[in-house]
Protein backbone atom coordinates (compact mmCIF):
# COMPACT_ATOMS: atom_id res chain seq x y z
CA UNK A 1 0.00 0.00 0.00
CA UNK A 2 2.41 2.29 0.92
CA UNK A 3 4.65 2.13 -2.00
CA UNK A 4 2.17 1.85 -4.02
CA UNK A 5 1.90 5.32 -3.02
CA UNK A 6 5.21 6.49 -3.21
CA UNK A 7 5.26 4.86 -6.98
CA UNK A 8 2.22 7.18 -7.40
CA UNK A 9 4.57 10.28 -6.37
CA UNK A 10 7.19 8.79 -8.54
CA UNK A 11 5.41 8.37 -11.43
CA UNK A 12 3.33 12.14 -11.40
CA UNK A 13 6.68 13.81 -10.33
CA UNK A 14 9.18 11.97 -11.62
CA UNK A 15 8.03 11.47 -14.85
CA UNK A 16 6.02 13.00 -17.10
CA UNK A 17 2.95 10.65 -18.53
CA UNK A 18 0.80 11.15 -21.42
CA UNK A 19 -1.80 9.28 -22.66
CA UNK A 20 -2.71 7.90 -26.04
CA UNK A 21 -6.04 6.16 -26.31
CA UNK A 22 -6.49 2.91 -29.39
CA UNK A 23 -9.78 3.10 -30.39
CA UNK A 24 -12.56 0.09 -31.31
CA UNK A 25 -12.85 -1.03 -34.76
CA UNK A 26 -16.51 -1.32 -35.47
CA UNK A 27 -16.27 -2.29 -38.87
CA UNK A 28 -17.38 -5.94 -38.31
CA UNK A 29 -20.12 -4.82 -36.24
CA UNK A 30 -19.90 -4.96 -32.30
CA UNK A 31 -17.29 -8.01 -31.53
CA UNK A 32 -14.55 -6.49 -29.53
CA UNK A 33 -11.52 -5.76 -32.22
CA UNK A 34 -9.44 -3.07 -31.51
CA UNK A 35 -8.07 -0.07 -34.48
CA UNK A 36 -4.18 -1.58 -35.51
CA UNK A 37 -3.76 1.64 -37.45
CA UNK A 38 -0.49 3.12 -35.94
CA UNK A 39 -1.34 6.33 -33.63
CA UNK A 40 1.44 9.52 -34.54
CA UNK A 41 2.58 10.11 -30.83
CA UNK A 42 4.77 6.86 -30.90
CA UNK A 43 6.11 7.55 -33.92
CA UNK A 44 9.34 8.09 -32.07
CA UNK A 45 8.57 5.56 -30.12
CA UNK A 46 8.30 2.41 -31.25
CA UNK A 47 8.52 -0.06 -34.50
CA UNK A 48 5.18 0.04 -36.41
CA UNK A 49 5.33 -2.94 -37.64
CA UNK A 50 6.16 -4.56 -33.65
CA UNK A 51 3.15 -2.14 -32.20
CA UNK A 52 0.60 -3.64 -35.58
CA UNK A 53 1.99 -7.03 -34.68
CA UNK A 54 0.30 -6.59 -30.78
CA UNK A 55 -2.69 -5.22 -31.53
CA UNK A 56 -3.17 -7.81 -34.51
CA UNK A 57 -2.63 -10.61 -31.50
CA UNK A 58 -5.06 -8.65 -29.26
CA UNK A 59 -7.71 -8.62 -31.58
CA UNK A 60 -7.11 -12.48 -32.72
CA UNK A 61 -7.49 -13.19 -28.94
CA UNK A 62 -10.29 -11.24 -28.50
CA UNK A 63 -12.11 -12.82 -31.53
CA UNK A 64 -10.93 -16.33 -29.92
CA UNK A 65 -12.93 -15.06 -26.91
CA UNK A 66 -16.47 -14.35 -29.19
CA UNK A 67 -16.22 -16.74 -31.38
CA UNK A 68 -19.48 -18.46 -32.10
CA UNK A 69 -19.37 -22.26 -32.66
CA UNK A 70 -19.66 -25.62 -31.40
CA UNK A 71 -17.75 -25.01 -28.55
CA UNK A 72 -19.87 -22.24 -27.00
CA UNK A 73 -23.19 -23.70 -28.17
CA UNK A 74 -22.14 -26.79 -26.38
CA UNK A 75 -21.20 -23.93 -23.11
CA UNK A 76 -24.22 -22.40 -23.70
CA UNK A 77 -27.04 -25.61 -23.65
CA UNK A 78 -24.93 -26.99 -20.96
CA UNK A 79 -25.45 -24.12 -18.58
CA UNK A 80 -28.98 -23.65 -19.66
CA UNK A 81 -29.90 -27.37 -18.57
CA UNK A 82 -28.11 -26.16 -15.37
CA UNK A 83 -30.49 -23.16 -14.73
CA UNK A 84 -26.66 -21.49 -15.32
CA UNK A 85 -25.65 -22.47 -11.94
CA UNK A 86 -22.85 -24.08 -13.27
CA UNK A 87 -21.07 -20.43 -14.08
CA UNK A 88 -20.95 -20.36 -10.38
CA UNK A 89 -18.25 -23.10 -10.05
CA UNK A 90 -16.89 -22.92 -13.94
CA UNK A 91 -15.17 -20.26 -15.25
CA UNK A 92 -16.68 -19.20 -19.06
CA UNK A 93 -14.22 -19.66 -21.75
CA UNK A 94 -14.46 -15.80 -22.11
CA UNK A 95 -13.03 -15.39 -18.96
CA UNK A 96 -10.02 -17.97 -19.71
CA UNK A 97 -9.68 -16.00 -22.70
CA UNK A 98 -9.22 -13.05 -20.61
CA UNK A 99 -6.63 -14.27 -18.11
CA UNK A 100 -4.68 -15.02 -21.05
CA UNK A 101 -4.72 -11.97 -22.34
CA UNK A 102 -3.84 -10.09 -19.45
CA UNK A 103 -0.78 -12.29 -19.33
CA UNK A 104 0.05 -11.61 -22.90
CA UNK A 105 -0.27 -7.64 -22.17
CA UNK A 106 1.92 -8.32 -19.20
CA UNK A 107 4.53 -10.16 -21.23
CA UNK A 108 4.51 -7.23 -23.77
CA UNK A 109 4.68 -5.14 -21.18
CA UNK A 110 7.92 -6.30 -19.65
CA UNK A 111 9.84 -7.75 -23.10
CA UNK A 112 9.06 -5.26 -25.77
CA UNK A 113 6.86 -1.61 -24.25
CA UNK A 114 8.83 -0.93 -20.70
CA UNK A 115 12.15 -0.51 -21.95
CA UNK A 116 10.62 2.05 -24.20
CA UNK A 117 9.14 4.01 -21.51
CA UNK A 118 5.00 2.87 -22.35
CA UNK A 119 2.65 0.90 -20.85
CA UNK A 120 0.02 -0.81 -22.40
CA UNK A 121 -2.71 -1.06 -19.77
CA UNK A 122 -5.57 -3.48 -20.53
CA UNK A 123 -8.57 -3.12 -22.26
CA UNK A 124 -10.89 -4.82 -19.58
CA UNK A 125 -10.40 -1.98 -17.03
CA UNK A 126 -11.63 0.42 -19.39
CA UNK A 127 -14.15 -1.40 -20.28
CA UNK A 128 -12.89 -2.88 -23.44
CA UNK A 129 -13.08 0.34 -25.38
CA UNK A 130 -10.13 1.94 -25.22
CA UNK A 131 -6.58 0.37 -25.26
CA UNK A 132 -4.72 2.96 -23.03
CA UNK A 133 -0.96 3.38 -23.60
CA UNK A 134 1.15 5.77 -21.22
CA UNK A 135 4.11 7.26 -22.25
CA UNK A 136 6.54 7.72 -19.79
CA UNK A 137 8.77 11.07 -20.89
CA UNK A 138 11.71 11.96 -19.30
CA UNK A 139 11.75 15.23 -17.20
CA UNK A 140 15.55 15.28 -16.46
CA UNK A 141 17.66 17.18 -18.15
CA UNK A 142 19.91 15.22 -19.70
CA UNK A 143 17.94 13.77 -22.73
CA UNK A 144 15.70 10.55 -22.07
CA UNK A 145 16.96 6.73 -23.30
CA UNK B 1 -6.67 24.09 10.72
CA UNK B 2 -4.66 20.60 10.78
CA UNK B 3 -5.51 17.53 8.56
CA UNK B 4 -4.80 13.84 9.26
CA UNK B 5 -5.00 11.98 5.88
CA UNK B 6 -6.47 8.60 6.34
CA UNK B 7 -6.43 6.23 3.79
CA UNK B 8 -8.82 3.10 3.65
CA UNK B 9 -9.65 0.47 1.53
CA UNK B 10 -13.05 0.28 -0.40
CA UNK B 11 -14.35 -1.95 -2.77
CA UNK B 12 -15.12 -0.35 -6.53
CA UNK B 13 -18.64 -0.78 -6.13
CA UNK B 14 -18.80 1.97 -3.20
CA UNK B 15 -17.46 4.50 -5.73
CA UNK B 16 -19.38 4.00 -8.74
CA UNK B 17 -21.03 6.78 -9.90
CA UNK B 18 -24.66 5.70 -11.51
CA UNK B 19 -27.87 5.15 -9.65
CA UNK B 20 -27.52 1.64 -8.93
CA UNK B 21 -28.05 -0.49 -5.95
CA UNK B 22 -25.43 -3.46 -4.89
CA UNK B 23 -25.89 -5.79 -2.26
CA UNK B 24 -23.49 -8.51 -0.97
CA UNK B 25 -20.63 -6.99 -1.23
CA UNK B 26 -21.08 -6.00 -5.19
CA UNK B 27 -21.84 -9.09 -6.11
CA UNK B 28 -25.54 -8.13 -6.78
CA UNK B 29 -26.38 -4.80 -9.01
CA UNK B 30 -30.15 -3.89 -9.54
CA UNK B 31 -32.14 -0.29 -10.11
CA UNK B 32 -32.69 1.55 -7.15
CA UNK B 33 -36.25 1.28 -7.54
CA UNK B 34 -37.09 -2.34 -7.15
CA UNK B 35 -40.49 -2.29 -5.47
CA UNK B 36 -42.21 -4.14 -8.68
CA UNK B 37 -39.64 -6.62 -8.57
CA UNK B 38 -40.83 -7.29 -5.00
CA UNK B 39 -44.42 -7.58 -6.48
CA UNK B 40 -42.92 -10.12 -9.42
CA UNK B 41 -41.32 -12.45 -6.48
CA UNK B 42 -44.99 -12.26 -4.52
CA UNK B 43 -47.10 -12.92 -7.45
CA UNK B 44 -44.87 -15.91 -8.04
CA UNK B 45 -43.76 -17.45 -5.38
CA UNK B 46 -47.66 -16.76 -3.58
CA UNK B 47 -49.29 -18.26 -6.82
CA UNK B 48 -47.24 -21.37 -7.17
CA UNK B 49 -47.46 -22.16 -3.22
CA UNK B 50 -51.00 -22.08 -3.47
CA UNK B 51 -50.47 -24.65 -6.21
CA UNK B 52 -48.26 -26.59 -4.29
CA UNK B 53 -50.80 -26.40 -1.41
CA UNK B 54 -54.29 -26.99 -3.10
CA UNK B 55 -53.95 -28.74 -6.41
CA UNK B 56 -50.80 -30.92 -6.26
CA UNK B 57 -51.88 -33.60 -3.50
CA UNK B 58 -55.06 -34.29 -4.95
CA UNK B 59 -53.79 -34.38 -8.57
CA UNK B 60 -50.79 -36.28 -7.70
CA UNK B 61 -52.53 -39.02 -6.65
CA UNK B 62 -55.33 -38.88 -8.68
CA UNK B 63 -53.61 -37.99 -12.17
CA UNK B 64 -49.94 -38.55 -11.82
CA UNK B 65 -46.78 -37.68 -9.63
CA UNK B 66 -45.06 -36.01 -12.05
CA UNK B 67 -47.08 -33.09 -12.21
CA UNK B 68 -46.32 -31.66 -9.17
CA UNK B 69 -42.46 -32.64 -9.66
CA UNK B 70 -42.46 -30.89 -12.89
CA UNK B 71 -44.45 -27.98 -11.67
CA UNK B 72 -41.20 -27.56 -8.60
CA UNK B 73 -38.41 -27.84 -11.49
CA UNK B 74 -40.36 -25.33 -13.78
CA UNK B 75 -40.91 -23.07 -10.25
CA UNK B 76 -37.01 -22.90 -9.79
CA UNK B 77 -35.95 -22.64 -13.44
CA UNK B 78 -38.32 -19.81 -13.46
CA UNK B 79 -36.94 -18.20 -9.78
CA UNK B 80 -33.14 -18.64 -11.41
CA UNK B 81 -33.58 -16.91 -14.40
CA UNK B 82 -35.71 -14.26 -12.29
CA UNK B 83 -33.10 -13.80 -10.04
CA UNK B 84 -30.00 -14.28 -12.92
CA UNK B 85 -31.60 -11.18 -14.72
CA UNK B 86 -32.30 -8.98 -11.84
CA UNK B 87 -29.24 -9.16 -10.17
CA UNK B 88 -26.54 -9.56 -12.62
CA UNK B 89 -25.00 -6.57 -14.79
CA UNK B 90 -26.54 -5.60 -17.44
CA UNK B 91 -23.76 -4.83 -19.57
CA UNK B 92 -22.89 -1.15 -17.88
CA UNK B 93 -19.74 0.49 -19.55
CA UNK B 94 -17.90 2.14 -17.23
CA UNK B 95 -17.70 6.16 -17.58
CA UNK B 96 -14.21 7.51 -18.91
CA UNK B 97 -11.71 8.54 -16.59
CA UNK B 98 -10.86 12.14 -16.92
CA UNK B 99 -7.96 11.66 -19.04
CA UNK B 100 -9.66 9.63 -21.81
CA UNK B 101 -12.16 12.46 -21.44
CA UNK B 102 -10.12 15.19 -22.06
CA UNK B 103 -8.08 12.93 -24.94
CA UNK B 104 -12.07 12.44 -26.82
CA UNK B 105 -12.31 16.24 -26.69
CA UNK B 106 -9.27 17.41 -28.09
CA UNK B 107 -10.24 14.85 -30.90
CA UNK B 108 -13.51 16.47 -31.24
CA UNK B 109 -12.16 19.66 -31.07
CA UNK B 110 -9.49 18.89 -34.31
CA UNK B 111 -12.44 17.36 -36.14
CA UNK B 112 -15.18 20.37 -35.78
CA UNK B 113 -12.19 23.15 -35.94
CA UNK B 114 -12.85 26.75 -35.25
CA UNK B 115 -16.61 26.83 -34.41
CA UNK B 116 -17.43 30.97 -35.26
CA UNK B 117 -18.45 33.18 -32.14
CA UNK B 118 -22.17 32.54 -31.38
CA UNK B 119 -22.47 29.35 -33.39
CA UNK B 120 -23.55 25.66 -31.96
CA UNK B 121 -21.16 23.74 -32.52
CA UNK B 122 -21.80 20.23 -34.61
CA UNK B 123 -23.35 17.62 -32.40
CA UNK B 124 -20.92 14.90 -31.44
CA UNK B 125 -21.46 11.77 -33.65
CA UNK B 126 -18.69 9.74 -35.12
CA UNK B 127 -19.49 7.55 -38.27
CA UNK B 128 -18.63 3.80 -38.90
CA UNK B 129 -19.40 1.78 -41.07
CA UNK B 130 -20.43 -1.86 -40.31
CA UNK B 131 -21.00 -4.35 -42.75
CA UNK B 132 -21.21 -2.31 -45.41
CA UNK B 133 -23.49 0.24 -43.35
CA UNK B 134 -23.22 3.60 -41.74
CA UNK B 135 -24.03 3.85 -38.12
CA UNK B 136 -24.06 6.94 -36.04
CA UNK B 137 -22.42 6.70 -33.01
CA UNK B 138 -23.65 9.64 -30.23
CA UNK B 139 -21.63 11.12 -27.70
CA UNK B 140 -22.92 10.84 -24.10
CA UNK B 141 -22.40 13.48 -21.89
CA UNK B 142 -22.79 11.84 -18.97
CA UNK B 143 -20.11 9.29 -19.39
CA UNK B 144 -17.99 11.03 -21.50
CA UNK B 145 -18.13 8.42 -24.29
CA UNK B 146 -18.66 8.11 -27.73
CA UNK B 147 -21.23 4.73 -27.13
CA UNK B 148 -20.26 1.47 -29.02
CA UNK B 149 -23.40 0.85 -31.01
CA UNK B 150 -26.67 -0.70 -30.30
CA UNK B 151 -25.19 0.71 -26.56
CA UNK B 152 -28.10 3.51 -24.82
CA UNK B 153 -27.99 5.29 -21.97
CA UNK B 154 -30.26 4.53 -19.45
CA UNK B 155 -32.03 7.72 -17.40
CA UNK B 156 -33.03 5.12 -14.19
CA UNK B 157 -29.94 3.52 -13.71
CA UNK B 158 -28.09 6.55 -15.07
CA UNK B 159 -25.49 4.02 -17.28
CA UNK B 160 -24.46 3.27 -20.71
CA UNK B 161 -25.27 -0.11 -21.34
CA UNK B 162 -24.10 -2.11 -23.91
CA UNK B 163 -26.71 -3.72 -26.29
CA UNK B 164 -29.55 -1.95 -24.29
CA UNK B 165 -32.88 -3.54 -24.29
CA UNK B 166 -35.38 -1.71 -22.24
CA UNK B 167 -35.36 -1.08 -18.05
CA UNK B 168 -37.61 -3.79 -16.69
CA UNK B 169 -39.30 -2.68 -13.90
CA UNK B 170 -40.66 -5.78 -13.13
CA UNK B 171 -36.99 -7.31 -12.67
CA UNK B 172 -35.81 -3.81 -11.46
CA UNK B 173 -32.75 -3.50 -13.46
CA UNK B 174 -32.05 -2.97 -17.02
CA UNK B 175 -31.92 -6.15 -19.90
CA UNK B 176 -28.76 -5.56 -22.29
CA UNK B 177 -26.12 -7.44 -23.40
CA UNK B 178 -25.35 -9.70 -20.66
CA UNK B 179 -28.36 -10.42 -19.08
CA UNK B 180 -30.98 -10.46 -22.54
CA UNK B 181 -30.77 -14.28 -22.63
CA UNK B 182 -31.92 -14.62 -19.12
CA UNK B 183 -34.38 -12.09 -19.36
CA UNK B 184 -35.70 -14.15 -22.06
CA UNK B 185 -35.55 -17.18 -20.89
CA UNK B 186 -37.35 -15.86 -17.51
CA UNK B 187 -40.33 -15.08 -20.02
CA UNK B 188 -40.21 -18.04 -21.55
CA UNK B 189 -40.35 -20.28 -18.76
CA UNK B 190 -42.75 -17.82 -16.65
CA UNK B 191 -45.37 -18.22 -19.96
CA UNK B 192 -44.56 -22.40 -19.41
CA UNK B 193 -45.58 -22.03 -15.83
CA UNK B 194 -48.37 -19.84 -15.99
CA UNK B 195 -50.00 -21.75 -18.62
CA UNK B 196 -49.11 -25.37 -17.00
CA UNK B 197 -50.92 -23.70 -13.48
CA UNK B 198 -53.76 -22.56 -15.46
CA UNK B 199 -54.46 -25.53 -17.25
CA UNK B 200 -54.17 -27.98 -14.38
CA UNK B 201 -56.19 -25.59 -12.19
CA UNK B 202 -59.20 -26.31 -14.78
CA UNK B 203 -58.41 -29.45 -14.92
CA UNK B 204 -58.59 -30.25 -10.85
CA UNK B 205 -61.58 -28.41 -10.74
CA UNK B 206 -63.36 -30.23 -13.37
CA UNK B 207 -61.95 -33.21 -11.72
CA UNK B 208 -63.72 -32.38 -8.28
CA UNK B 209 -66.49 -30.99 -9.37
CA UNK B 210 -67.42 -34.29 -11.30
CA UNK B 211 -67.19 -35.81 -7.90
CA UNK B 212 -68.33 -33.02 -5.58
CA UNK B 213 -69.70 -30.58 -7.52
CA UNK B 214 -68.51 -26.74 -8.69
CA UNK B 215 -69.40 -24.88 -5.67
CA UNK B 216 -68.15 -27.02 -3.05
CA UNK B 217 -65.02 -27.83 -5.11
CA UNK B 218 -64.22 -23.87 -4.59
CA UNK B 219 -65.34 -24.05 -0.55
CA UNK B 220 -62.59 -26.61 -0.65
CA UNK B 221 -59.71 -25.29 -2.55
CA UNK B 222 -60.30 -21.41 -2.26
CA UNK B 223 -56.96 -20.78 -3.66
CA UNK B 224 -57.89 -22.13 -7.20
CA UNK B 225 -60.05 -18.70 -7.51
CA UNK B 226 -56.93 -16.78 -6.72
CA UNK B 227 -54.59 -18.70 -8.83
CA UNK B 228 -56.72 -18.55 -11.97
CA UNK B 229 -56.75 -14.77 -11.52
CA UNK B 230 -53.32 -14.10 -11.58
CA UNK B 231 -52.54 -16.90 -14.02
CA UNK B 232 -55.65 -15.61 -16.81
CA UNK B 233 -53.46 -11.69 -16.24
CA UNK B 234 -50.34 -12.76 -16.60
CA UNK B 235 -51.05 -15.05 -19.23
CA UNK B 236 -51.92 -12.33 -21.91
CA UNK B 237 -48.87 -10.31 -20.67
CA UNK B 238 -46.23 -12.37 -20.47
CA UNK B 239 -47.30 -14.69 -23.42
CA UNK B 240 -47.56 -11.35 -25.65
CA UNK B 241 -43.88 -10.20 -24.14
CA UNK B 242 -42.01 -13.43 -25.02
CA UNK B 243 -44.12 -13.51 -28.21
CA UNK B 244 -42.24 -10.23 -29.13
CA UNK B 245 -39.00 -11.09 -27.63
CA UNK B 246 -39.01 -14.46 -29.94
CA UNK B 247 -39.97 -12.11 -32.74
CA UNK B 248 -36.78 -9.73 -31.85
CA UNK B 249 -34.57 -12.07 -31.49
CA UNK B 250 -35.29 -13.87 -35.09
CA UNK B 251 -34.58 -10.48 -36.39
CA UNK B 252 -31.37 -9.29 -34.24
CA UNK B 253 -32.92 -6.39 -33.19
CA UNK B 254 -33.27 -4.95 -29.37
CA UNK B 255 -36.40 -3.29 -27.76
CA UNK B 256 -34.82 0.31 -27.75
CA UNK B 257 -34.03 0.01 -31.68
CA UNK B 258 -37.56 -1.06 -32.28
CA UNK B 259 -39.32 1.17 -30.56
CA UNK B 260 -37.21 4.35 -32.19
CA UNK B 261 -37.65 2.64 -35.65
CA UNK B 262 -34.01 2.35 -36.43
CA UNK B 263 -33.79 -0.43 -38.95
CA UNK B 264 -37.67 -0.02 -40.65
CA UNK B 265 -39.02 2.32 -43.15
CA UNK B 266 -37.30 2.40 -46.74
CA UNK B 267 -34.98 5.58 -46.35
CA UNK B 268 -33.31 4.40 -42.96
CA UNK B 269 -30.50 1.78 -42.76
CA UNK B 270 -30.92 -2.03 -42.73
CA UNK B 271 -30.19 -3.52 -39.16
CA UNK B 272 -26.16 -4.57 -40.16
CA UNK B 273 -26.28 -6.88 -37.01
CA UNK B 274 -28.73 -9.52 -38.56
CA UNK B 275 -27.37 -12.52 -40.25
CA UNK B 276 -30.72 -12.26 -42.21
CA UNK B 277 -30.84 -16.15 -40.95
CA UNK B 278 -33.59 -16.63 -38.23
CA UNK B 279 -31.48 -19.57 -36.75
CA UNK B 280 -28.08 -17.56 -36.79
CA UNK B 281 -29.59 -14.85 -34.95
CA UNK B 282 -31.74 -16.48 -32.40
CA UNK B 283 -28.13 -18.51 -31.87
CA UNK B 284 -25.70 -15.44 -31.89
CA UNK B 285 -28.78 -13.79 -28.93
CA UNK B 286 -28.77 -17.23 -27.15
CA UNK B 287 -26.02 -19.50 -27.24
CA UNK B 288 -23.19 -16.96 -27.82
CA UNK B 289 -20.79 -16.77 -25.45
CA UNK B 290 -21.66 -15.33 -21.68
CA UNK B 291 -19.84 -12.32 -21.57
CA UNK B 292 -18.30 -11.12 -18.53
CA UNK B 293 -18.70 -8.08 -16.81
CA UNK B 294 -16.29 -5.11 -17.35
CA UNK B 295 -17.31 -3.16 -14.53
CA UNK B 296 -15.05 -4.20 -11.83
CA UNK B 297 -17.25 -4.35 -8.63
CA UNK B 298 -15.50 -5.92 -6.21
CA UNK B 299 -11.75 -4.75 -6.81
CA UNK B 300 -10.11 -2.47 -3.86
CA UNK B 301 -9.20 0.75 -4.33
CA UNK B 302 -7.66 3.54 -2.19
CA UNK B 303 -9.82 6.10 -0.91
CA UNK B 304 -8.24 9.41 0.80
CA UNK B 305 -10.13 10.56 3.11
CA UNK B 306 -8.85 14.22 4.60
CA UNK B 307 -10.02 14.00 8.35
CA UNK B 308 -9.79 17.30 9.77
CA UNK B 309 -8.81 16.96 13.60
CA UNK B 310 -10.55 19.90 15.24
CA UNK B 311 -13.65 20.39 13.22
CA UNK B 312 -16.84 17.97 14.16
CA UNK B 313 -15.64 14.64 12.41
CA UNK B 314 -18.57 12.68 11.01
CA UNK B 315 -19.93 15.62 9.39
CA UNK B 316 -16.84 15.83 7.98
CA UNK B 317 -16.14 12.62 7.46
CA UNK B 318 -19.06 12.54 5.59
CA UNK B 319 -18.32 15.54 3.23
CA UNK B 320 -15.83 13.74 0.44
CA UNK B 321 -17.36 10.41 0.34
CA UNK B 322 -20.79 11.70 -1.21
CA UNK B 323 -18.85 13.86 -3.63
CA UNK B 324 -16.96 11.57 -5.15
CA UNK B 325 -19.51 9.44 -5.81
CA UNK B 326 -21.46 12.23 -7.20
CA UNK B 327 -18.93 13.13 -9.94
CA UNK B 328 -17.22 11.15 -12.43
CA UNK B 329 -14.89 8.14 -12.14
CA UNK B 330 -12.85 8.11 -8.27
CA UNK B 331 -10.72 11.35 -7.95
CA UNK B 332 -7.63 10.17 -6.83
CA UNK B 333 -5.01 10.16 -9.02
CA UNK B 334 -4.67 6.49 -9.58
CA UNK B 335 -7.34 4.84 -8.85
CA UNK B 336 -6.07 1.44 -10.05
CA UNK B 337 -5.77 -1.59 -7.93
CA UNK B 338 -2.32 -1.48 -7.21
CA UNK B 339 -1.53 -5.31 -7.49
CA UNK B 340 1.42 -6.54 -7.67
CA UNK B 341 2.19 -6.35 -11.99
CA UNK B 342 1.24 -2.63 -12.22
CA UNK B 343 3.35 -1.31 -10.05
CA UNK B 344 6.04 -3.20 -11.30
CA UNK B 345 5.33 -2.78 -15.07
CA UNK B 346 5.22 1.17 -14.47
CA UNK B 347 8.22 0.91 -12.42
CA UNK B 348 10.30 -0.40 -14.81
CA UNK B 349 8.68 1.74 -17.36
CA UNK B 350 10.13 4.81 -15.95
CA UNK B 351 13.34 3.16 -14.74
CA UNK B 352 14.21 3.02 -18.58
CA UNK B 353 12.27 6.49 -19.90
CA UNK B 354 14.69 8.33 -16.83
CA UNK B 355 17.96 6.48 -15.66
CA UNK B 356 16.40 6.65 -12.49
CA UNK B 357 17.33 10.06 -10.74
CA UNK B 358 19.28 8.88 -6.89
CA UNK B 359 16.45 10.30 -4.82
CA UNK B 360 13.31 10.04 -5.38
CA UNK B 361 11.12 12.69 -3.65
CA UNK B 362 9.22 10.40 -1.65
CA UNK B 363 8.76 12.99 1.27
CA UNK B 364 6.33 14.86 -0.32
CA UNK B 365 3.17 13.43 0.07
CA UNK B 366 0.52 14.10 -2.21
CA UNK B 367 -1.79 16.91 -1.09
CA UNK B 368 -5.26 15.40 -2.18
CA UNK B 369 -5.03 17.32 -5.34
CA UNK B 370 -8.21 16.22 -6.61
CA UNK B 371 -9.94 15.14 -3.73
CA UNK B 372 -10.54 18.71 -2.76
CA UNK B 373 -14.59 19.89 -2.05
CA UNK B 374 -15.03 20.79 -5.53
CA UNK B 375 -15.65 17.92 -7.64
CA UNK B 376 -13.15 17.93 -10.73
CA UNK B 377 -15.79 17.50 -13.62
CA UNK B 378 -14.20 17.85 -16.51
CA UNK B 379 -15.61 20.93 -18.02
CA UNK B 380 -17.28 20.12 -21.84
CA UNK B 381 -16.26 22.36 -24.42
CA UNK B 382 -18.86 22.36 -25.90
CA UNK B 383 -21.92 23.00 -23.60
CA UNK B 384 -24.57 20.14 -23.05
CA UNK B 385 -27.49 22.04 -23.86
CA UNK B 386 -26.08 23.28 -27.61
CA UNK B 387 -27.75 19.99 -29.02
CA UNK B 388 -31.31 18.25 -28.72
CA UNK B 389 -30.29 15.40 -28.08
CA UNK B 390 -27.63 16.18 -25.03
CA UNK B 391 -30.48 18.55 -23.69
CA UNK B 392 -33.07 15.54 -23.98
CA UNK B 393 -30.09 13.49 -21.89
CA UNK B 394 -30.46 16.27 -19.15
CA UNK B 395 -34.08 16.39 -19.10
CA UNK B 396 -33.76 12.86 -18.43
CA UNK B 397 -31.32 13.29 -15.82
CA UNK B 398 -33.58 15.42 -14.28
CA UNK B 399 -36.33 13.05 -13.71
Amino acid sequence: MAEAHNLQDLQHQAALASKVYVQRDYNSGTICRFQTKFPSELESRVDRQQFEETMQTLNNLYAEAEKIGGKSYLEGCLACMTAYTIFLCMETHYEKVLKKIARFIKEQNEKIYAPLGLLLTDPIERGLRVVEITIFEDRSISSGR
Amino acid sequence: MSAVMMTRKVRKWEKLPGKNTFCCDGRVMMARQKGVFYLTLFLIVGTCSLFFAFECPYLAIHLSPAIPVFAILLFFFVMAMLLRTSFSDPGVLPRALPEEATFIEMEIEATNGNVPAGQRPPPRIRNVQINGQIVKLKYCYTCKIFRPPRASHCSICDNCVDRFDHHCPWVGNCVGKRNYRYFYLFTLSLSLLTIYIFTFNIVHVVMRSVNSGFVKTLQDTPGTVLEVLVCFFTLWSVVGLTGFHTYLISLNQTTNEDIKGSWSGKNRVQNPYSHKNIINNCCEVLCGPAYPSVLDRRGLMRDDLSVPTSAAEPATNSNPVPQTTKTTAPLIPNEHTPDDAKPSMADAAIAHAEKRSPSPREDKLPTLPKSSPTPTKVPPLASPETDAEASIIAKDKAL
